[in-house]
């Protein structure tokens, strides 16, 4: 009962990350904007988080800061894809690469002098879980507890996305301009306005995701802390079928199986590190490809149909 | 008309003009309740100009609009809407992946954060029961015919307490039986007292909905007249400024060998559902089979599986005497297939590429254009200039990209390639569709020269009399099924469109 319990602790604990990047970006896709960026905001938003941190030993500012991070970068990315009609794939990339650059550089300008200006190795505050003593002590219950804010704030946010998304009128207007701008505009729905919007908040959740890394998951900044984590969130996101509700399937099963390898890990088994390293990226993969396979299949394919395509009222 | 009665409408010197053309030139228009108005004119008329200036989408440059007797300041759409001023778009606007209920809601100013679905939906229901407009409000758009969509254009509106609605070609893309469907709505709106304006190019409409009409030309009104008043002929005359023939000469029909045979074709559609169904017959070299049947039936499909940019599940196609089932597309060209596509942007034509390089698209292989893999860009500009001459291709030179011009040149374009690489069969999907008298003629004309030179014409077309004009046989298809194939002299158009909408001779009779 420990054992299953330890594991669905950290299986959330590693899906939260995910799960709250994964809503911010579906947010952003959903008004026909598709930000790959996200690996790149993840680790910003990780990085400053960190930093702020570190110097002002406030959780609460570093939070603040990583959003404001996430919110800057994803308005670069709006205003490059909405305002310039920029090719959304590019403008993406060059954040990504932006993004994994430059923070690999603060690491190690950002550091006291005392650790010849490097980040890495040092240790700020945490954020910790919340439950009480007594609630620990349930099995598998606690897992679900025994949390941090964040991964609360998802336990919010998943069921609240949805609603908005689904039963609002602004969650209405949102899917109609990710899937019909012309019609949306006609409607008098500010096409534009609605894809900065969107664009910003969903970079500011993702960024918020990259700080659940360097506060909670994996204390501390070292370089590409995310591992690649921002196109698990890109693949969950068409896993999930832009569905808020389902975005917390894919984040637990590639969290899942890293508790599990992690579990293996510290067992000392004899399967190389590196091969146990890639089983979280290969088994989410291989999953996302079949299930995605098997939609495509059964229905029709749930993306904004406007997706990656810039909008400009036509004038006679 | 009496004057005393207030008009619902009116507009009053109405003039809008665009880079180079004057789209509506001083036009007075006036609209009482309970009335409908048809505004006929051929393609840039400046119908749907001036219609776009009454729902607020164009600024005119002068004139003014009353509404109710009093003056109207129209600058947006919801200004409009405030007058009770709705309109049918030819392009609906609609949400394809939401709900019916979705799609009303999506329009809707004052619903609160959270909508009341539940009210609304009880509106939706009285509303089209009360104007027999039957459609299922959890539907998604996407799942619905293309007349069940226009019902949900027309309850938005109605939802909306529009008082004045303007349908812009409303039964270009309807079955007979779904515009006379139409026409009881329209009946029963104008018994609420509420009015509405037509637009149109066609005569049976005119006469079928309206009780006046008016016709524009060239941006100004030549004619108004109580329908009732005039005849289809000389509102034909007034609309072109010429008689108009309403019959297309051509050889007596006497047909060669197949050329084309399908038998037993089933093919997917792109969502992977079945989109042909066990579908058979012969094209005989000279010979016009016309394929009939409301837009999404089909058609597409068909002349995709002929041309060979779709594979067949099932049966065999041959051309000639060859089997040419799944076949690549060049494999095909090479038996002299030609291919007008219904989609002429992206199929038909490359827009950023010149006018020579479009029309030397089907040849450029071999000579006399090509010397081994070398292209001799001075005989394909020589042979363009000739084909501009010959089809009368209205282009600057042959070095313009197509995508500068006009829709019926494009198709002129389009026409001439396709005409120097048909050898067996002319394939040709809605090939007049959008184009103005004029072009229309000239396209109908060379299809019937194509088959009085031996040629094999499939004639994919939405417009039943165009259909029975040019045709020698016509097909009827519905969900991908050949319903009836009949002769055009002694067919019935009743019985065709009874078929297009689904209904076998046996349920009609």
């Amino acid at each position: 009962m420990d054992f299953l319990t330890s594991i669905l602790t950290i299986t959330i604990r590693a899906g939260t990350s995910l799960t709250i990047a994964t809503i911010g970006e579906i947010l952003t896709e959903r008004s026909g904007i598709l930000n790959l960026g996200v690996e790149g905001i993840m680790l910003m938003g990780a990085l400053s988080a960190f930093t702020a941190v570190f110097y002002s030993h406030s959780i609460a500012i570093g939070l603040l800061v990583a959003i404001g991070v996430g919110g800057l970068l994803a308005l670069l990315h709006a205003f490059l894809t909405t305002t310039m009609r920029a090719n959304q794939v590019v403008s993406g990339l060059s954040i990504t690469l932006f993004g994994t650059g430059f923070s690999s550089f603060l690491g190690q300008r950002l550091g006291p002098v005392a650790n010849n200006f490097r980040l890495v190795g040092l240790r700020a505050e945490r954020i910790v879980p919340l439950a009480p003593e007594w609630v620990k002590q349930i099995p598998i219950i606690s897992a679900f507890f025994n949390q941090d804010i964040i991964t609360y704030l998802v336990y919010i946010l998943l069921p609240l996305a949805w609603f908005f998304l689904y039963k609002t009128r602004p969650g209405l207007w949102l899917r109609s301009v990710g899937e019909d701008p012309q019609t949306a505009d006609a409607m008098g729905i500010d096409v534009t306005k609605t894809r900065y919007l969107y664009t910003i908040l969903g970079g500011m959740m993702i960024a918020l995701g990259g700080a659940h890394l360097s506060l909670s998951y994996t204390p501390g900044w070292s370089e590409n802390i995310t591992g690649g984590r921002g196109w698990i969130v890109i693949a969950l996101v068409i896993f999930s079928m832009w569905n808020p509700a389902r975005a917390v399937w894919g984040a637990l099963l590639f969290g899942g199986i890293n508790a599990v390898q992690f579990r293996l890990q510290a067992s000392g088994t004899s399967i190389p590190a590196n091969f146990l390293n890639m089983m979280p990226y290969i088994g989410t993969i291989i999953v996302l490809v079949v299930m995605t396979w098997w939609e495509a299949l059964s229905k029709k394919v749930g993306a904004p149909a406007a997706l990656g395509t810039s909008y400009m009222r036509e004038d006679k | 008309m009496s004057e005393t009665v207030i008009p619902k409408v009116e507009m009053r010197g109405i003039s809008k003009s665009f880079p180079g053309v004057l789209a509506n030139d001083c036009v007075d228009l006036m609209l009482h309740r309970s009335e409908v108005l048809a505004l006929l004119g051929e393609n840039g008329a400046g119908k749907s100009t001036l219609m776009n200036v009454l729902c607020g989408l164009y600024r005119p440059d002068k004139g003014e609009i009353y509404i109710n007797g009093s003056y109207a300041d129209i600058h947006s759409p919801r200004d409009a809407q405030k007058y009770g001023i709705g309109m049918v778009h030819q392009n609906f606007k609609l949400v394809d992946s939401m709900s019916v209920l979705e799609n009303i809601i999506l329009g809707l100013k004052d619903e609160p954060f959270i909508p009341d679905f539940k009210r609304v939906r009880q509106r939706l229901v009285d509303l089209a029961a009360q104007y027999h407009l039957k459609v299922d409000p959890n539907a998604n758009i996407w799942q619905l015919s293309v007349g069940e969509q226009q019902r949900v254009e027309i309850l938005k509106l109605l939802y909306r307490n529009a008082e004045i609605l303007i349908l812009d070609e409303p039964t270009a893309v309807l079955t007979p039986q779904e515009s006379h469907e139409l026409s009881r709505v329209v009946h029963a709106m104008k018994q609420e007292g509420k009015s509405a304006v037509f637009i149109t190019h066609k005569m049976e409409e005119v006469m079928e909905f309206s009780d006046r009409v008016m016709v524009l030309r060239k941006g100004k009104v030549v004619a108004e007249a109580r329908t009732a008043d005039t005849t289809p002929k000389e509102l034909a005359r007034m609309m072109v400024g010429r008689e108009v023939l309403f019959q297309i000469e051509k050889k007596p029909f006497c047909p060669g060998e197949v050329v084309l045979e399908l038998s037993n074709i089933d093919a997917l559609g792109d969502r992977g559902l079945l989109a042909l169904n066990n579908v058979s017959f012969q094209l005989r070299a000279g010979e016009i089979l016309g394929i009939a049947g409301v837009a999404g039936n089909g058609q597409r499909e068909l002349a995709e599986v002929v041309t060979g940019l779709r594979r067949s599940t099932k049966g065999a196609l041959r051309i000639g005497n060859k089997d040419m089932t799944n076949k690549s597309p060049l494999e095909i060209i090479r038996q002299g297939v030609a291919h007008i596509p219904q989609d002429r942007s992206s199929v038909g034509a490359v827009g950023d590429l010149s006018v020579a390089s479009n029309l030397a698209m089907k040849q450029y292989r071999s000579r006399p254009l090509a010397a081994g893999i070398f292209l001799l860009p001075k005989r394909i500009v020589d042979l363009a200039r000739a084909l501009i001459e010959k089809f009368h291709i209205a282009t600057p030179s042959p070095q313009t990209q197509v995508k500068f011009l006009s829709g019926g040149n494009v198709q002129k374009t389009i026409l001439a390639r396709e005409i120097g690489a048909a050898r067996t069969v002319m394939v040709a999907v809605y090939p007049s569709r959008g184009l103005d008298v004029g072009a229309t003629e000239t396209v109908r004309r060379q299809l019937i020269n194509q088959r009085d030179g031996g040629l094999g014409v499939l004639f994919f077309s939405e417009d039943l009399d165009e259909l029975l004009q040019v045709s020698d046989r016509i097909a009827v298809l519905f969900e991908g099924r050949i319903m009836g194939i009949f002769d055009a002299d002694k067919a019935d158009i009743e019985q065709i469109g009874m078929l297009m909408a689904g209904m076998s001779k046996e349920a009609t009779a």
